[in-house]
């Protein structure tokens, strides 16, 4: 296969990774709204530790027949549409490492050079993060977050594409494969994470509100809301480290290459550091009287926010060194 | 901030403003009070990182710009408020470091506490029987705690894991105030600058030749070192064809340099990501340009001005501009102001040409020309690149439209006034950054040291363990109770573990649940 070849390649392989995730956003939206009536599935971790082997045994709720044929068949519509949903989304990340892929052939370099491929490449990361993930912790119920906003930059990242071609002399370095890198994976593992902050602050604001005979929905069958605080910690505690690493020591080395010295407050720079900044709020907030639970969680959803502005806001409207990289 | 302040002596408000300023709550704060206090600097241009832009943000915004300078919007990063909180924030981390350290000091000595009395209140806990004694009991409870500090007391085991979480907690700390040490360190004794230089041309490494120069408070210009450099020869390529024509593809400056007066020259060979290294002190590439060699002529016939003119780059193709001051031409002073296009090429009568490509092929002068005072005397310095048009009137053309000069490679253009103007030869400039920041090896070591403390904070579980046994009967009741020290970990799961590891040690079968 030529050059040429190649990019054609690449352009095919990532519009149809862009549909195959917009079928799988729908589908796992399908298995939310099939859920809507049904009652959780069993009363489960909520109770205390030692109460736990105490199972409400499945069938003791009161209904007719019908409604429990009814309930059955929601459940597996529910059950096949997440199936479906999870499925597409591994054949999207499938389509989109291809793409990814070739897309580097093409070029010959690393295939995260200017916005158009960072938005690609950071989102084949999102994929794989999500689908490892949903392997070890089970965290399915953040699919239609994930999926659907990795549509949205995909779809998105259309609107600044350039071909594929060489870097601009600025972005010739090793350090450019790391500092990318890092800054990909830790941002994949902070959607994760502002995803599941999200699903925390609505599902313990549920959980305060909703009494006991109106919990019905796919909300219900997630894992309580301290189960999915645990979750959205542990994935920031693995990004903020592989943050600080990407932005604060493989950052400040290219630039000290490349411009001549190691940080000097370019808005990217910047960004990076309230980034930063906020996050090491998270975390503080997670051990103070008074900002666990919600006001932490919403430090998480304004980390994340000032992530993807600097990806988003900075490249397209600030501009600085940085915007070399377009 | 919640207690009021104790209405005591100065000693106790001391000591409470101490504590206050070292909580948790306060930490907090101050980390959220420095982000949002640097996004400012992103939006407004500063003086320390384009000094220019600062220049033609003041001109945009007359009435708002004073405000900006007196509030140190300009240079948000040095500004006092900027300053004050990170400055706050170092105190309160070190405040908050020095007792913990002793903390730590002591815990790591201690031996793992005794078991609470009711277990029940434990986050998590779980009891189980088994007709095994208590000893076997407890030396069952050993296998399975594993790895952990261990002291079995009467009827009960204690075990405590993950001091090192804490340890590495201090050591990021720590690192933090290092590296905020060593940016002041850097920021206080370095130095740094930009020069453009053009072909043929020289630079050596004093203040007034630089055209922006910045340094930290305590360095002194006079010790900058004495090096000096010819730039020969500047090579900027250009992808030709595709859908990238036009991307630049290298740049590289070639010349002689002399560490010292005296040294013999040495070849150096600068390209983007690959600086001059002299001393402490490194150049870089960081921008390129053309700089049309200019002979103005003035109306008496002497030769006024002779020089290349560096024309900064506006865009993608190299559209640049630039002005050309002839304080010294008779009778009146002579001032242009206009822009070089490397390929240019016309898109209509009337409209200017544009350029179609960063590489010269067709390089074109468009100047406007003014006459009268231009200020350089006037004691304020001025930037060479902005021409003051105070006391200055701009030559027209009979029908009242400006009037242009056009200038080619060797052409020359009379001027209406009297005098010509000449584009001798074309030539290129290199822009370098010089610089020295001493220390910078600490702020790099200290968060790199910073990210392996913060690797071991947030993996490890500091976790304490209770087994207590008790004969009842036939049968050994055996309690469980496990405490995380920072209550975020996936505890039942983990004392399902421990439990089954537990009976599996006894020789039990998991009970049928
Ligand atoms: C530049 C300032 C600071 C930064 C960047 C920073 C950053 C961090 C980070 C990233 C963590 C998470 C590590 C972990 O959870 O173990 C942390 C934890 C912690 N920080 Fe700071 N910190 C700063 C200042 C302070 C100050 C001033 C205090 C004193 C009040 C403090 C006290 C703590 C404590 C007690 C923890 C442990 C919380 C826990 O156990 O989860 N920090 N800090």
């Amino acid at each position: 296969m030529s050059l040429s070849d190649y990019a054609t390649a690449s352009n095919y392989l990532i519009a149809a990774a862009t549909v195959v995730l917009a079928l799988a956003a729908l589908a796992y939206v399908a298995q939310w709204g099939f859920a809507r009536t049904l009652a959780p599935e069993r009363e489960t971790v909520s109770l205390p530790h030692s109460l736990r082997s105490r199972e409400v045994p499945p069938g003791s709720t009161t209904g007719t027949v019908v409604e429990l044929v009814e309930a059955t068949e929601s459940a597996e519509r529910s059950d096949v549409a997440g199936g479906i949903g999870l499925s597409l989304t591994a054949l999207a990340w499938l389509l989109l490492l291809l793409g990814v892929a070739s897309r580097g052939m093409a070029a010959e370099r690393v295939p995260w050079g200017n916005m158009y491929e960072f938005g690609c490449a950071a989102i084949l990361m999102v994929l794989t993060a999500y689908l490892v993930l949903v392997k070890v912790w089970s965290i399915d119920w953040v699919g239609p977050m994930v999926t659907g906003f990795g549509t949205i930059v995909l779809g998105a990242s259309m609107l600044v594409y350039v071909p594929a071609g060489p870097l601009v002399p600025a972005l010739h370095s090793y350090w450019l494969v790391i500092h990318v890198l890092g800054a990909m994976i830790s941002g994949a593992a902070f959607l994760v994470g502002a995803a599941a902050s999200v699903l925390y602050l609505v599902k313990s604001k549920a959980e305060a509100t909703t009494p006991d005979d109106e919990r019905t929905g796919f909300l219900w069958r997630i894992p309580p809301s301290a189960k999915i605080d645990q979750v959205a910690y542990r994935v920031h505690a693995f990004a903020f480290p592989i943050w600080t690493f990407a932005a604060l020591i493989a950052g400040p080395i290219w630039a000290q290459y490349a411009w001549g010295r190691y940080w000097g407050w370019d808005p990217k720079e910047v960004w990076a550091f309230i980034t930063w900044v906020v996050y090491a709020g998270y975390l503080h907030a997670r051990a103070t009287a008074g900002w666990k639970g919600k006001a932490a969680a919403i430090l998480a959803l304004v980390g994340f926010a000032t992530f993807v502005f600097n990806f988003t806001g900075v490249n397209l409207f600030v501009g600085g060194m940085h915007s070399y990289a377009k | 901030m919640s207690q009021a302040a104790p209405a005591l002596g100065t000693r106790e408000m001391l000591r409470w403003a101490w504590r206050q300023l070292t909580s948790m709550r306060t930490a907090l704060f101050l980390l959220l009070l420095l982000a949002i206090a640097a996004v400012p600097g992103s939006l407004v241009p500063q003086s320390g990182v384009d000094a220019r832009a600062v220049e033609a943000f003041k001109l945009d915004h007359p009435t708002l710009a004073p405000w900006y300078e007196r509030l140190g919007v300009f240079s948000v990063y040095t500004s006092p408020w900027f300053s004050a909180i990170y400055l706050l924030l170092m105190v309160s981390l070190i405040g908050c470091i020095i007792p913990r350290s002793a903390a730590y000091w002591q815990a790591v000595r201690a031996r793992p506490p005794r078991a609470p009395k009711n277990f029940d209140r434990m986050p998590a806990s779980a009891r189980f029987e088994t007709e095994k004694s208590v000893d076997e009991v407890l030396v069952a409870a050993r296998t399975a705690v594993g790895r952990a500090r261990v002291d079995v007391v009467d009827d009960q085991l204690r075990a405590e894991t993950g001091h090192l979480r804490e340890l590495g907690n201090l050591v990021f700390h720590v690192s933090v105030v290092a590296v905020l040490i060593g940016v002041a360190a850097g920021a206080l004794f370095g130095y740094r600058g930009s020069a453009i230089v053009s072909e043929g041309d020289g630079f050596s490494n004093v203040l007034t030749q630089y055209d922006d120069f910045s340094s930290g408070a305590l360095f002194d210009p006079d010790d900058l070192p004495p090096f000096s450099l010819t730039l020969d020869d500047l090579v900027a390529k250009f992808q030709l064809t595709g859908p990238q024509r036009g991307a630049p593809r290298l740049f590289e400056a070639r010349g002689t340099y002399q560490p010292r007066p005296g040294d013999s020259e040495r070849r150096y060979d600068v390209k983007v990501n690959h600086p001059l290294k002299i001393g402490s002190t490194s150049v870089f590439l960081v921008g390129q340009g053309y700089a049309p060699v200019i002979k103005v002529t003035d109306a008496k016939g002497n030769v006024a001005f002779e020089d290349a003119v560096p024309f900064l780059p506006k865009d993608g193709t190299y559209t640049s501009t630039g002005v050309i001051k002839v304080p010294d031409a008779e009778p009146k002073g002579l001032g242009f102001q206009g822009f070089f296009l490397p390929t240019a090429v016309s898109t209509g009568d009337k409209d200017a040409p544009v350029s179609a490509f960063p590489a010269a092929a067709n390089p074109l002068v468009g100047l406007f020309v003014f006459t009268g005072d231009l200020g350089v005397d006037a004691g304020t310095p001025q930037s060479v690149f902005v021409l003051d048009k105070t006391r200055l009137t701009q030559e027209m053309n009979a029908d009242g439209t400006p009037f242009r000069v056009s200038l080619s490679e060797g052409q020359t253009v009379d001027l209406p006034g009297g005098g010509s103007i000449e584009f001798v030869e074309l030539r290129q400039f290199a822009r370098f950054q010089i610089s020295s920041s001493p220390l910078v090896q600490v702020p790099l070591i200290g968060i790199v040291v910073g990210v392996l403390g913060l690797i071991l904070s947030l993996s490890i579980k500091p976790r304490r363990t209770w087994v207590r046994g008790r004969r009842e009967g036939a049968v050994t009741v055996v309690e469980v109770a496990v405490l995380d020290r920072v209550p975020r970990d996936d505890l039942p799961a983990d004392l399902d573990d421990l439990l089954e590891r537990l009976r599996s040690a006894l020789g039990e079968e998991k009970e049928p649940t």
